[in-house]
């Protein structure tokens, strides 16, 4: 009787413990195709990083706006973190009010390409008044014009294998998006903030904004934007520099 | 059954006296877990406050416009946030996940209906004044109070489950740019992102003099024994409490 019982328990068990095991790996699996594991999921905080992320991608499916202001509420206070790049080959630029600048995008694209701050300019461009916040707590509100990015990303022509947009700065920051965040009808490259050219310590010439995420992803100084469907070559391959210096890559949160 | 000296005229509840265990296993279970990313959720809270230890009310505030107010903190931005954040998001998920569980169980099996719900004698001025004024002599707790909640402890209770925890949650899904996209009325029903910053704080303060008290009243009771109680499930007889 016991060893029946036993041998019961112990066959219950082992079905548990293997349907168990095939679920959560049926379940990584089906988060890893519809893009719900972040680059940095590795380790115990890698836990967090994935359910925030999961979670969030799956309620933002329809990617809604984020929330836009009244003019009257623009903050008169916008502070900086950082200076601008102090490197030669941005400050010659400045020097030249940016006329020699050019934007690449390469990486999965049909077209390579590059742009100068004049096309990105006579292009179509949205205006939003939307919220900066900080990860450290303060927020602000400032109005955004500029070119948004899909039109960028179609003018190259995005091959169906891109999984992320990776964007480069002149002061060494990189950072990326996910193709939704990318698409995002909000999501522009700026070149002005409330009514003025962008100013320089703001990200001149042009600056990305990521309006569903937290202030550092809208990485500023922006030089180059390579499409790719892997994040595992570039930099320790956790998906932008802030995993490098202990902060999330996504910042929905 | 002796009655509770200080209890007299109270409505009195039975006092279990069978085996069955004076907390559930799940009771136990998600005390400890919620215990622990309690504490991860505090020290990882102060981390990512001391990057700006000031507080504001509306949508926006930052160095340089005025603060609602300014905590006798310094500014720390080294950095700590980063690790800071990562430990509150881990640590919320299973404080929110172990407390849902708890509160789905304890609906389920009555439990807070028996044992958090006031009765209608008990809410009355007159009995909760004697509870107060006895709690705050500092008396010996007699074997029969320790095993149901009275009155304070029961609105305690409730208002630490249904009150705090969801207003923490609420507020803190409040700051999250993402959420807000797809449910605006979260922070806007706040006043603002920042006005769900300061109310995050100030139920946070509120939930450390809750732990504060409910740690000083288990001295009270006896530390070993309420604790062990809290563990293994401790037997209601009165064997633990001798």
């Amino acid at each position: 009787m016991s060893t029946l019982l036993s041998r019961r328990r112990l066959i219950t068990t082992g079905l548990a413990t293997a349907a168990g095991a095939s679920s959560l790996a049926i379940s990584a699996r089906l988060a890893g195709r519809y893009g719900l594991i972040p680059p940095d999921h590795r380790g115990i905080y890698g836990v967090g990083e994935t359910l925030t992320y999961a979670s969030q991608q799956i309620l933002m499916s329809r990617q809604p706006l984020a929330r836009e202001f009244d003019r009257s509420q623009i903050s008169k206070v916008f502070p900086v973190n950082g200076p601008p790049p102090e490197r030669e080959a941005y400050q010659s630029l400045l020097a030249g009010a940016f006329a020699d600048w050019r934007l690449t995008v390469d990486g999965l694209v049909a077209r390579p390409s590059s742009f100068s701050l004049a096309q990105l300019r006579s292009y179509p461009s949205r205006s939003q008044i939307t919220m900066h916040t900080c990860e450290e707590g303060w927020s602000v509100i400032a109005e955004w014009t500029g070119v948004p990015l899909s039109y960028v990303l179609n003018l190259a022509g995005i091959l169906p294998q891109a999984r992320y947009a990776v964007f480069f700065a002149f002061d060494d920051s990189w950072d990326s998006l996910d193709m939704p965040d990318a698409w995002h009808p909000q999501t522009l490259l700026a070149y002005s903030m409330n009514g003025q050219e962008l100013p320089t310590p703001h990200g001149a010439p042009i600056r990305l904004r990521v309006a569903r995420q937290l202030g550092y992803k809208s990485v500023k100084y922006l030089s180059r934007i390579t499409v790719t469907d892997t994040m595992k070559d570039i930099g320790k391959g956790l998906g932008s520099i802030s995993p490098e210096l202990g902060y999330s890559w996504y910042a929905g949160i | 059954m002796k009655e509770s000296a200080y209890l007299q005229g109270l409505a009195t509840r039975p006092v279990v006296t069978s085996d069955l265990p004076r907390h559930s296993a799940v009771v136990r279970t998600t005390h400890w877990i919620i215990t622990v990313s309690f504490f991860g959720l505090l020290v990882s809270g102060i981390a990512i406050l001391l990057a700006h230890p000031r507080l504001y009310w509306g949508e926006t505030g930052s160095v340089g416009t005025p603060s609602l107010i300014d905590l006798p903190l310094p500014f720390m931005l080294t950095g700590q946030s980063g690790w800071g954040r990562s430990l509150h998001f881990l640590s919320a998920w299973v404080c929110v996940l172990s407390g849902l569980f708890y509160v789905l169980s304890g609906l389920l099996t009555q439990h807070f209906r028996r044992d958090f719900l006031p009765a209608k004698a008990d809410l009355a001025w007159d009995s909760i004044s004697r509870v107060t004024s006895s709690h705050l002599g500092w008396k010996r707790i007699s074997k029969s109070e320790s095993m149901s909640y009275n009155v304070l402890q029961q609105l305690t209770y409730l208002v630490v489950v249904f009150v705090l925890f969801p207003v923490m949650i609420w507020t803190g899904l409040a700051m999250s740019p993402a959420i807000v996209s797809v449910f605006p009325a979260l922070v806007t029903m706040l006043g603002g992102q920042q006005s769900a910053r300061t109310i995050h704080f100030v139920a946070a303060d509120l939930l450390v003099l809750f732990l504060l008290v409910h740690v000083a009243m288990i001295c009270r009771a006896g530390f070993s024994t309420s604790v062990r109680a809290m563990i293994t499930g401790g037997s209601a007889a009165t064997k633990d409490l001798a």
